[in-house]
């Protein structure tokens, strides 16, 4: 599956992965619940560290499309609330 | 997502896709030079904070100096006031090296886009003569769709991040663009030692004004000789002390 990181490229990531991303992005859902800034700064440095972690680099000269947008880092959170699904910023795959 | 519909509205409305593979990539190149005129702005302000930290460090080096000369004068009033200006200097400093830091990684950024979109402009350009030689009304619609996704998803990203990089960029500009004024008003001389520079001018006053104690000093002693020394000896004790001095060359001139 890929994924984009704004600001930053493209990403492919297994669907093993983006189960074990699924817990954090609710991490990060319950913090923009909560309003937590703190909370929601940690979540969101957490989850796409994970992506980049687990997930391999598309190449450049690739011409394929995202299937979803993760915000970038310095995102503010009124951002991040507005990219936001009813899944998270991850779609529940299973 | 937002990004695939609109490439699909724009392909609706044309009715060779052909020419919105040409169109597009005009865009693509457009978008291009935006990013690396982005990339040379943010350089340029990068050069500008740099060259800003850099003077006011030698203004905070020359206030250390002076509360230096200060202090080895006994004037720990005054090597104070130089001090506590140079602490205020030193905040505006930390303030603009954060700033430089900032936009480093702005630069960076931007740079790092700027290939990301490079190589899919030339992915793009390829798959765009691809299909137009191999052209079918039938397979242009998906094949063209195809190609757009990948690069107005690009397209759009890059945008967007041109955009946040002028945006903070501009606000930065407007901070560096204060200090300049205030680097070109002489203010911050006034501040570090201007007006003429008045610590300085204290310490200039003072080392003249302990020159001339010198001076003074030196010329007492000379004159202390004059009187108790050694000359009355030879005159064989005419001993009016002070007038010696002068009437000594005056005989020396009669004689010769």
């Amino acid at each position: 599956m890929i994924v984009r990181i704004m600001g930053e490229g493209q990403i492919d990531l297994s669907e093993a992965d983006m189960e074990l991303l699924n817990d954090v992005d609710r991490t990060l859902e319950q913090a923009i619940e909560s309003g937590s800034e703190e909370t929601f700064r940690a979540a969101l440095r957490d989850l796409l560290t994970k992506v980049r972690e687990h997930g391999k680099a598309l190449p450049l000269d690739s011409l394929e499309p995202s299937q979803f947008i993760l915000p970038h880092e310095d995102a503010t959170m009124e951002e991040v609330r507005a990219m936001l699904g009813d899944e998270g910023l991850i779609p529940d795959v299973s | 997502m937002i990004f695939k519909s609109k490439a699909n509205k724009a392909l609706d409305s044309v009715e060779d896709p052909r020419e919105t593979l040409d169109y597009s990539y005009q865009k693509q190149l457009e978008l291009l030079q935006k990013v690396r005129r982005g990339v040379a702005d943010v350089a340029t302000s990068r050069k500008r904070v740099e060259l800003q930290i850099q003077q006011l460090e030698q203004q905070s080096d020359k206030l250390h100096n002076q509360s230096r000369a200060a202090l080895g004068q006994g004037r720990e009033d005054l090597a104070r006031e130089a001090l506590t200006r140079r602490s205020g200097l030193q905040s505006q400093i930390d303030g603009l090296k954060q700033q430089h830091e900032q936009l480093q990684g702005e630069e960076q950024k931007l740079t790092l886009a700027a290939q990301r979109l490079q190589a899919k402009v030339d992915a793009f350009r390829t798959r765009k003569e691809t299909i137009k030689a191999t052209y079918t009304a039938a397979q242009a619609q998906t094949q063209i769709s195809e190609a757009f996704s990948g690069i107005s998803e690009e397209m759009g990203d890059v945008g967007m991040a041109v955009q946040r990089a002028e945006d903070k960029t501009a606000e930065m500009q407007a901070r560096a663009g204060a200090v300049d004024e205030l680097l070109a008003s002489g203010a911050l001389d006034d501040v570090t030692g201007s007006s003429k520079d008045d610590i300085q001018s204290e310490l200039d006053r003072m080392a003249s004004t302990s020159g001339v104690e010198l001076e003074l000093e030196q010329m007492k002693q000379e004159l202390g000789q004059g009187s108790g020394g050694s000359t009355p000896q030879i005159e064989g004790g005419s001993a009016s002390g002070g007038q010696n001095n002068q009437v000594q060359p005056y005989r020396q001139g009669e004689g010769a």
